[in-house]
C-alpha cells in the first residue's frame, strides 16, 4: 500500500519537475531518506534493536564466555554450527545487530541536523502571532473585565507582558491591523535544546566507545607473592589489544606482588568462611621520562583497582601456591618452586598440576589437591572445610609416561594428558597417594625421587587494561542524561493574553505533556484582575 | 568493610515485622477491593458506604507501610550495610519504596484508584520473597562493596517502582479501550466494566503513566550509567554484554521506544500502552528469570 502510494508521488515529482527519469531515482532517494529519518522509522529501529539484543543474553557470547561457548559446541555440535553460521555467539559484533544500530544512527543524524536549524531558527525569532480564537486552545480562561480595565486594555497587556517577562517567557506584544493588542510569549526553548543535546551526545557516546574500543587493550597475568610482572607483551598469560592498539603503546612499568591476604568470615555463624576482603600488597616501579625510576607502595582490591599513568591494574582472582621441590633418585632438583592450583570450590579445595620431563628417571607428572583446612569425607574423600589454611594438606596422584610435551602443541599448564601414562600412585594403581603437611618430604614411587611440601604461598590474578575512550563514554553520557532530563522535565508552551469581547482572555498551548497547563493559565489570569482566589485553587492535573 | 557484625537476632526481629506488615497489607487489599466493588454496584445504598472502606484502606496501607519501613531498617541495621545486596533485600526494599511513592501521589486525586494494584502487588511481592527468596543475613561478597552498590542498585529500585506504578496505568487504560470488554455480555463483564468506569477518563491515564514513566526513564538512565561506571572498577570494563547488562540496555531501549511512540502519530494509545507494558515485563524478567536462571557476573540472588 505504501509503496504504491508513494511511487504515484514520487512519478509525480517526476512529471512536474523535469522530464530527466534520473529524477524519478532522486524522488525515490529522497524518499528512501524521508522514510528512514522519520519518527515511525526510529522507534521501530529502536524495538528492534531492543529484540536483537536478547539472544545474545541467552547463547554464550564469545567475547564474554568463550568457555561456555566451547561447551556448547561441545553439548550441541549440529545446533551450535547453524547458530554459529547467524553470528549467534558473536550478537553484538554481529552483521544484522550493526546494521540495526548503523540504520538507527543515520536516522538519528537525518533526524537531528534539520531540527538544529530549525531550532536556532526558533531561538532567534519572536513568538507567534495571537490566533484570532483562543477558545480553541487546549487551555483557556476568560475573566470578565470590568469596563475600566477594557477600555484601557493596552494597560492590561502591558501588565501582561510584564508578568510574563518575569516569568521568564520571550514576550512578543503586537498591534493586530484591527488595532488591537495582544500579548503572545514563550518559553521552555530549552525542552528543544536538551533534546538535541541528549541525541547529539547519543552519537557521541557511539563513537567514543569505538575508537576508544580500538586504542584499548587488557592482558591477563597470575603473580604468585615474591614475583615481578613487567608490563610488555611477553609479560602476560593472555592478551587481547583493540584494533588500533600498537605494543609501544604499553607504558613501561614493572609490579612485584609484595604479600596477598583474604580475610574469611570467622564470627557469624551464618556466614562462615565467606570471603570479607581481597587485598594484594603490591611495589610498582614506574619509569619517568628522565630515565629514572619511581617505586610505589600501594593496595589493590576488588573494587579498588591500582591507576598507573596508561594503565589499570585489577584483581581478579586468587588461590593458593604450594612451594613444592621434587628430586631425582640421585637427590638432584628436576622440579622447584611454587605452583598455582586452580581453586575448585569456596573453601578453596585446590587442583595443580606438575610435569617432570626432565628427571633422573622416566618422565611422569603429577595430579594434585591441596586442601587448605583438611577434612575426611564419610566416604573418605578427601575435602577442605575452610579457606584458610589453618590444617593445610598436599595430596598427590603419580602418573608415568609421555607427557606429550615434544608435539610443538602449546599445552595448557593446568592440565594433565593421561591418555598415554600410567598411574603409579593414587586411585586404582595399588600404591596409596602421596600426602604431606608443610615442611614434609615423601618418597615418590618406583625410584622416580622425593618431593617436599616446602611451604605456602598464594596467587593473585590481575588484569591489565586501559580504554582511553572511556573518559570520553561517560562524559557524552552524563551529557545525554542531563540533556534527557532537561527535554523530559522543563514544559515548552505558548501563552497568549488578549481583551476581547469585554473580557480578558488567556490561553495556553503546551508542545508535549505539559501538566500544569490550566493551572498557569488560571494563575495569570487571576494576577492579571486582581482576583487571587482563583489561583490559589488547587488543580489536580 | 572488614569488620562486618551480623546481627542474627535483628534479622529475625525484621522478618517478623514483615509478616506483620503483610497481615496488614491484606486488610488494607480487601478493603480496597471492598471500596471498588461497593463503588461499581447498581445499588445507590451500597455505593454510599463506598468511602468508608477506602479510609480503612488508607489507614491499613499507612500503618503497614510503617511496618514495613522499620522492617527495611531493621535488615538494614542487622546487616550493618544497606539492604539491597540480594533479591530478597531487592524486593523487601523495593516495595516500601513503591508504597511510599504511592502514599506521596496519593495527594493526585486520580492515582488513588490503583491503591487496590498498589497493595495486592506489595502484598504479592513480599509473599514471594519471604517465602522462595529468603536468605539469612549475610556479609558483602567484596565485589559489592563499593558506594556504588549504595547508589547504583537505589536508583534502579527507585525507577522501577516509578515503571510500575506506570503500568497500573496503562494496564488500566487498556482495559479502559478494549472493545471486547465493552461489548462482552456476561454479566461478569458488566461488573468489570463499571469498575472499570470509575477509574479516571482514558486521556489522564495515559498522561498519568507517561509521566511515571519519564521519571523512571530518567532514572534508569542514571542506573545505566552508574553500572557502566561500577563495571569498569569491579570488572575492568565498563561494558561487557554481561547478563544483566545486555537486559539493563534492552528495557532502556524499550522505554526510548516508548517515548518515541508518544510523539508519533498512530503510536500513541494502544501501542504506546502495549510499550509500557512490554518494558515493564522486560524488567520482572530481568529480575526473576535473568537473576535466578541466567549465567552472568551479577550472580547476587543470594540463592544457590
Ligand atoms: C539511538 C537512537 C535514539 C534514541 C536512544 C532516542 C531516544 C529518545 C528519547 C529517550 C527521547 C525522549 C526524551 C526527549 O524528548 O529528549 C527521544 C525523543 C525524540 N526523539 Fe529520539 N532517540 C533516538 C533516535 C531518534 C531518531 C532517529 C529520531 C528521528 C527520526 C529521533 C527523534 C526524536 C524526537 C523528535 C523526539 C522528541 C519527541 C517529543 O517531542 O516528545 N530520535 N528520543
Amino acid at each position: 500500500m505504501v509503496i504504491s502510494s508513494s511511487r504515484s508521488r514520487a512519478t509525480e515529482t517526476a512529471s512536474t519537475e523535469a522530464q530527466s527519469p534520473a529524477i524519478g531515482l532522486l524522488g525515490w532517494a529522497r524518499w528512501i531518506w524521508r522514510q528512514l529519518t522519520s519518527m515511525r522509522t526510529a522507534l521501530i529501529l529502536l524495538l528492534m534493536l531492543a529484540a536483537a539484543a536478547v539472544p545474545g543474553s541467552i547463547y554464550p557470547q564469545r567475547s564474554a564466555d568463550p568457555n561456555g561457548v566451547t561447551t556448547f559446541f561441545d553439548n550441541n555440535p549440529d545446533f551450535a554450527k547453524i547458530l554459529d553460521s547467524i553470528q549467534m555467539f558473536d550478537v553484538y559484533t554481529s552483521a544484522w545487530f550493526s546494521a540495526i544500530y548503523i540504520l538507527l544512527f543515520i536516522s538519528l543524524i537525518g533526524c537531528v541536523i534539520p531540527r538544529t536549524f530549525v531550532h536556532a531558527r526558533n531561538l532567534r525569532e519572536e513568538p507567534v502571532e495571537t490566533p484570532t480564537n483562543l477558545r480553541r486552545m487546549p487551555a483557556f480562561l476568560a475573566s470578565n473585565a470590568s469596563p475600566e480595565t477594557v477600555r484601557d486594555s493596552k494597560q492590561l497587556i502591558t501588565s501582561a507582558a510584564e508578568l510574563l517577562r518575569k516569568q521568564r517567557y520571550r514576550v512578543a506584544v503586537r498591534e493586530g491591523s484591527n488595532g488591537e493588542t495582544t500579548v503572545s510569549a514563550e518559553r521552555g526553548y530549552l525542552r528543544e535544546t536538551g533534546n538535541l543535546v541528549f541525541h547529539i551526545a547519543l552519537l557521541g557516546v557511539l563513537f567514543a566507545v569505538g575508537i576508544g574500543g580500538g586504542y584499548s587493550y587488557n592482558g591477563q597475568r597470575v603473580v604468585v607473592e615474591g614475583e615481578t610482572f613487567v608490563n610488555n607483551l611477553a609479560g602476560y598469560d593472555s592478551f587481547s589489544p583493540g584494533a588500533f592498539f600498537k605494543p609501544e603503546m604499553l607504558t613501561p612499568f614493572s609490579m612485584t606482588l609484595d604479600k596477598f591476604e583474604v580475610q574469611f568470615d570467622l564470627q557469624n555463624r551464618t556466614n562462615i568462611g565467606t570471603p570479607l576482603d581481597f587485598r594484594a600488597y603490591v611495589t610498582s616501579r614506574i619509569q619517568n621520562g628522565d630515565g629514572t625510576t619511581t617505586d610505589k607502595k600501594s593496595v589493590i582490591r576488588v573494587n579498588e583497582p591500582l591507576e598507573l599513568p596508561g594503565s589499570h591494574v585489577y584483581l581478579t582472582g586468587n588461590g593458593y601456591a604450594p612451594v613444592i621441590t621434587i628430586r631425582d633418585k640421585n637427590g638432584d632438583i628436576a622440579f622447584s618452586g611454587p605452583t598455582e592450583y586452580l581453586p575448585q570450590d569456596k573453601n578453596y579445595t585446590s587442583l595443580g598440576v606438575i610435569k617432570v620431563p626432565d628427571g633422573a628417571g622416566p618422565q611422569f607428572g603429577i595430579l594434585s589437591f591441596f586442601y587448605p583446612t583438611q577434612d575426611k569425607l564419610t566416604t573418605g574423600a578427601r575435602t577442605s572445610i575452610y579457606p584458610d589454611p589453618l590444617d593445610p594438606l598436599l595430596s598427590m596422584n603419580v602418573y608415568i609416561g609421555d607427557l606429550g610435551l615434544d608435539s610443538g602443541q602449546p599445552k595448557n599448564v593446568f592440565e594433565l594428558d593421561i591418555s598415554k601414562m600410567k598411574q603409579v600412585a593414587g586411585g586404582k594403581s595399588g600404591v596409596k597417594g602421596l600426602e604431606m603437611v608443610p615442611g614434609q618430604t615423601v618418597k615418590l614411587p618406583k625410584d622416580l625421587g622425593t618431593v617436599t611440601f616446602e611451604g605456602i604461598k598464594r596467587f593473585a590474578s590481575l588484569d591489565v587494561s586501559y580504554n582511553p575512550g572511556g573518559i570520553w563514554v561517560l562524559f557524552f553520557a552524563l551529557l545525554a542524561l542531563a540533556g534527557v532530563t532537561l527535554s523530559l522535565t522543563v514544559p515548552r508552551r505558548r501563552v497568549w493574553v488578549a481583551v476581547r469581547d469585554s473580557e480578558l482572555q488567556v490561553a495556553a498551548l503546551a508542545r508535549g505533556d505539559d501538566p500544569a497547563l490550566e493551572k498557569i493559565v488560571a494563575e495569570i489570569s487571576a494576577e492579571l484582575t486582581g482576583d487571587k482566589s482563583k489561583s490559589s485553587k488547587e488543580s489536580d492535573d | 568493610m572488614t569488620n562486618m557484625q551480623l546481627n542474627e537476632g535483628l534479622s529475625q526481629i525484621s522478618l517478623l515485622v514483615v509478616y506483620g506488615a503483610m497481615a496488614i497489607y491484606t486488610f488494607s487489599f480487601l478493603a480496597f477491593a471492598t471500596n471498588l466493588s461497593r463503588l461499581a454496584s447498581n445499588k445507590d445504598e451500597t455505593r454510599a458506604t463506598a468511602s468508608g472502606a477506602e479510609k480503612f484502606g488508607t489507614v491499613m496501607l499507612i500503618l503497614a507501610g510503617i511496618l514495613h519501613g522499620v522492617a527495611v531498617a531493621l535488615r538494614g541495621i542487622s546487616a550493618n550495610r544497606v539492604p539491597w545486596a540480594n533479591m530478597y533485600e531487592f524486593t523487601l526494599t523495593g516495595s516500601f519504596i513503591v508504597v511510599a511513592i504511592y502514599l506521596i501521589a496519593m495527594r493526585l486525586k486520580d492515582v488513588r484508584l490503583i491503591a487496590t494494584f498498589i497493595s495486592g502487588v506489595t502484598l504479592l511481592a513480599l509473599g514471594l520473597a519471604t517465602s522462595i527468596w529468603y536468605v539469612q543475613v549475610k556479609t558483602l561478597m567484596p565485589a559489592l562493596q563499593s558506594y556504588w552498590l549504595v547508589i547504583h542498585v537505589l536508583v534502579a529500585v527507585l525507577a522501577t517502582a516509578f515503571f510500575n506504578i506506570a503500568a497500573a496505568f496503562s494496564v488500566v487504560y487498556l482495559l479502559r479501550s478494549a472493545n471486547w470488554l465493552t461489548k462482552a455480555k456476561a454479566s461478569i463483564f458488566g461488573f468489570a466494566r463499571r469498575v472499570i468506569d470509575l477509574f479516571p477518563t482514558s486521556d489522564k491515564l495515559e498522561k498519568l503513566a507517561y509521566r511515571f514513566n519519564i521519571i523512571g526513564f530518567i532514572l534508569w538512565s542514571f542506573t545505566l550509567i552508574a553500572g557502566a561506571i561500577w563495571a569498569e572498577r569491579a570488572w575492568h570494563r565498563y561494558w561487557g554484554w554481561d547478563t544483566k547488562e545486555v537486559w539493563t540496555f534492552i528495557i532502556w531501549t524499550i522505554y526510548a521506544g516508548y517515548l518515541h511512540a508518544n510523539a508519533t502519530r498512530g503510536w500513541t494509545g494502544k501501542r504506546s500502552a502495549w510499550l509500557s507494558l512490554v518494558g515493564f515485563v522486560a524488567i520482572l524478567f530481568n529480575f526473576t528469570i535473568v537473576n535466578l536462571f541466567f549465567k552472568g557476573l551479577h550472580v547476587y540472588s543470594g540463592l544457590k
